[in-house]
């Protein structure tokens, strides 16, 4: 993993989470724009799985998921034999940093001057952009979220919708200030204007990079779902397609996709199914006349199989990418996804990147929720994120030998004091007499008890203790 | 060790030991089967909720609604496939309310330029489609290349309305995807469009501006 940090130089710091999120707070544009957005996509997700069986579905959905993680190993062998053998060739990455020197390879072996890319958040995880172009090739993204995202040298605040926290105003001044578009409020002319240009660049670029939806081990073929058509043009234009995915995406067949695409969509954007729904499963036959001429596939470790060894920890590994968790999640709404820092924002974001970068630097991350449940419950695979973040606050603060924690960085935030507080608490309230000493005693000196305590009482009143202990008044009572 | 056997083997010596395999039951995804009548209704409500556009037509009389779809959008030319009977009729009708037809039958590469910033429309044949959501099925060929159904600003779509599935499992049980996909398969649900500017849908911003539909029944 250390190698990763080769390229991570801009990289935010993480730990830096509780400012950025004040400032988000106190920022009006910020809380309006994902304010506004949060609320459209959850009551169209909701309009979007009327008549349907939603809990029933979900559970295929959980299933269908826990069936192909627990055949992975098998999947991996037969995904990558099958495409072999419809003419992709297949490439195996331990981390971000060997996955970005296989994409250079490929590249340089083609002399590939300019990589255009469709969207994936495997090449945000790895950094590619950056780590290309310190390797003097250009990487130009093609989504129209992600090349607004890039033009302003950003990172996505949001995994589906890239831009969210812009609202047309500032896009039209950065298209304006970055690419000379006349300004304009008119969302169809800013779009045909990103068209004009990124059709240029799509017939000119030498790569197309891209992500991947699902994989299927059975027929070796590779799933991309899009609405704008920049991954069917990243993907069939240059002459050469490189898809980027994490080894967990792999499914038995397509008939697990038909499950998994009815509830990506709907609970993503709550759309019944995306405009494009494009299935890969080689390159140009020597009879076509159009699509790349090669097609590589890199399937990405980067902490993935650390996280298949623990059973509770394995369902990080079922989502699909949706970003219902984020849309529903209360703090995300209000502090915005750059606030975390993070490749992947909001609450799965919480429970996986603690895996990619160790909880000694995402140490904030697992407590940065109410634990209200909403992430869980609207999951379409059925992650329960609220056990997975309290299991990552118990291993942030552990250090029980007995239990033995898996997560790198484990116990990162373990404070001797704060220990030393709770062995107190427990031993006092494991043997009565000094129990009653210790609450009789609070009692008597509870003049003393300062009235702020803390971050709790910026927003509350103090608790006060009581005049008498409970033990007092029951005696009193004769009981 | 090569980065392959370091992560099979990671993922084989799992600490937690073997994981059971659950069942998945797919009945949750089988519709009441619903009848020709409903499919249509159903296919052409939700496209045309995504901005698509459905004209229902007969074998006798697709042409002309064709050349009067063409005509009022002024475009100059109409690309379409050389060997399916829908490229045939066409060039055999010899009609003079149609633009000038173009044959995609040479390698992309000598004529890019020209796909890209001359052709106004295309014609493409489907392998049916998909009520419940309002999706055409296309497996592009040598015949109808994958740029047919993307670039051009307006993409024509020849369904017949017998070959309406009623779900996406369905279409894909009924026609054997399992033993074997083409290079490239595609779902096509309405234009292509964006909502990254401030959720305000734009439609074309990459492939076609609009999607037509002409339903053979």
């Amino acid at each position: 993993m250390s190698e990763t940090a080769e390229h991570t130089g801009h990289h935010i710091d993480v730990k830096q989470f509780h400012p950025r999120a004040q400032a988000a707070i106190h920022n009006p544009k910020i809380r309006k724009n994902f304010r506004s957005a949060m609320d459209g996509l959850m009551s169209k997700r909701k309009t979007a799985f009327e008549g349907w069986d939603l809990e029933t579905l979900r559970d295929l959905g959980a299933n269908v998921r826990l069936r192909a993680l627990a055949n992975l190993p098998d999947l991996l062998e037969q995904l990558e034999e099958k495409l072999t053998e419809n003419g992709i060739k297949v490439h195996w990455a331990v981390d971000a940093d060997e996955a970005c020197r296989i994409v250079r390879d490929i590249c340089k072996a083609r002399d590939a001057k300019t990589v255009i890319k469709g969207k994936s958040m495997v090449s945000e995880e790895m950094e590619l952009n950056h780590y290309l172009e310190e390797q003097g090739i250009e990487a130009l993204e093609s989504d129209l979220g992600e090349y607004i995202v890039q033009l302003a040298d950003e990172t996505p605040s949001h995994i589906i919708m890239p831009a969210i926290h812009k609202n047309t105003g500032e896009i039209s001044q950065l298209l304006h200030d970055k690419t000379g578009t006349d300004l304009s409020n008119d969302v169809e002319y800013l779009t045909a204007s990103a068209r004009q240009q990124l059709r240029e660049k799509f017939m000119n670029a030498d790569v197309g990079v891209s992500g991947v939806n699902f994989a299927v081990a059975e027929t070796g073929t590779l799933c991309l779902v899009e609405n704008e058509g920049n991954g069917r043009m990243t993907t069939t234009v240059p002459p050469c397609h490189i898809a980027v995915t994490g080894i967990e995406k792999v499914v038995p067949s397509m008939e697990d996709v038909s499950a998994l695409l009815a509830l990506l969509t709907r609970s993503a954007t709550g759309q019944h199914i995306t405009t494009y729904f494009n299935m890969i499963s080689g390159p140009r036959k020597a009879e076509e006349l159009d699509g790349p001429e090669e097609v590589h596939l890199v399937l990405v470790d980067n902490g993935r199989s650390a996280i298949y060894q623990d059973d509770e920890l394995l369902d990080t590994l079922r989502c699909i990418r949706c970003g219902a968790c984020m849309n529903h999640c209360p703090v995300y709404t209000r502090v915005g996804g750059h606030a975390y820092g993070t490749t992947y924002p909001g609450p799965i974001g919480k429970i996986l990147m603690p895996h990619l970068i160790g909880l000694d630097e995402g140490r904030h991350l697992p407590s940065a929720s109410s634990l209200c449940g909403a992430c869980g419950e609207v999951c379409p695979v059925k992650i329960p994120i609220p056990d997975l973040l309290v299991r990552l606050r118990q291993e942030s603060v552990d250090g029980d030998k007995l239990h033995p924690a898996k997560v790198r960085g484990h116990g990162a935030k373990r404070s001797s004091m704060e220990a030393m507080i709770w062995k107190g608490w427990a031993w006092m309230h494991a043997s009565a007499g000094i129990y009653r000493f210790g609450t009789g005693a609070a009692s008597k000196f509870r003049a003393l008890q300062p009235s702020k305590a803390g971050a709790w009482t910026d927003y509350r009143t103090a608790p006060k203790l009581a005049a008498k202990t409970l033990h007092q008044r029951m005696k009193e009572r004769g009981q | 060790m090569s980065s392959r056997e370091t992560i099979l083997q990671r993922l084989r010596n799992r600490t937690g030991g073997e994981l059971t395999v659950p069942e998945c039951d797919f009945s949750v995804l089988v519709r009441d089967d619903w009848s020709t009548k409903e499919r249509i209704e159903r296919f052409e409500k939700m496209i045309e909720s995504v901005h698509g556009e459905v004209h229902h037509c007969t074998e006798d009389m697709w042409m002309d609604r064709l050349a009067e779809l063409l005509n009022t959008r002024g475009a100059r030319n109409l690309l379409i496939p050389k060997q399916h009977e829908i490229g045939q009729a066409l060039r055999d009708a010899g009609r003079d309310d149609l633009p000038e037809l173009l044959i995609y039958d040479e390698p992309i590469e000598s004529w890019q330029g020209h796909l890209f910033n001359e052709v106004d429309a295309s014609i493409t044949s489907t392998r049916g489609g998909i009520a419940e959501t309002g999706s055409l099925i296309l497996w592009p060929n040598d015949d109808e290349p994958r740029l047919m159904s993307l670039v051009p600003p307006v993409h024509i779509a020849v369904l017949k309305a017998s070959e309406l599935y009623t779900t996406f499992h369905e279409a894909m049980k009924a026609q054997n995807w399992a033993a074997g996909m083409p290079t490239n398969a595609l779902l096509i649900s309405g234009p292509s469009k964006t909502a990254d500017i401030e959720q305000t849908l734009a439609y074309g911003v990459h492939g076609p501006k609009e999607l037509i539909v002409l339903m053979i029944e």
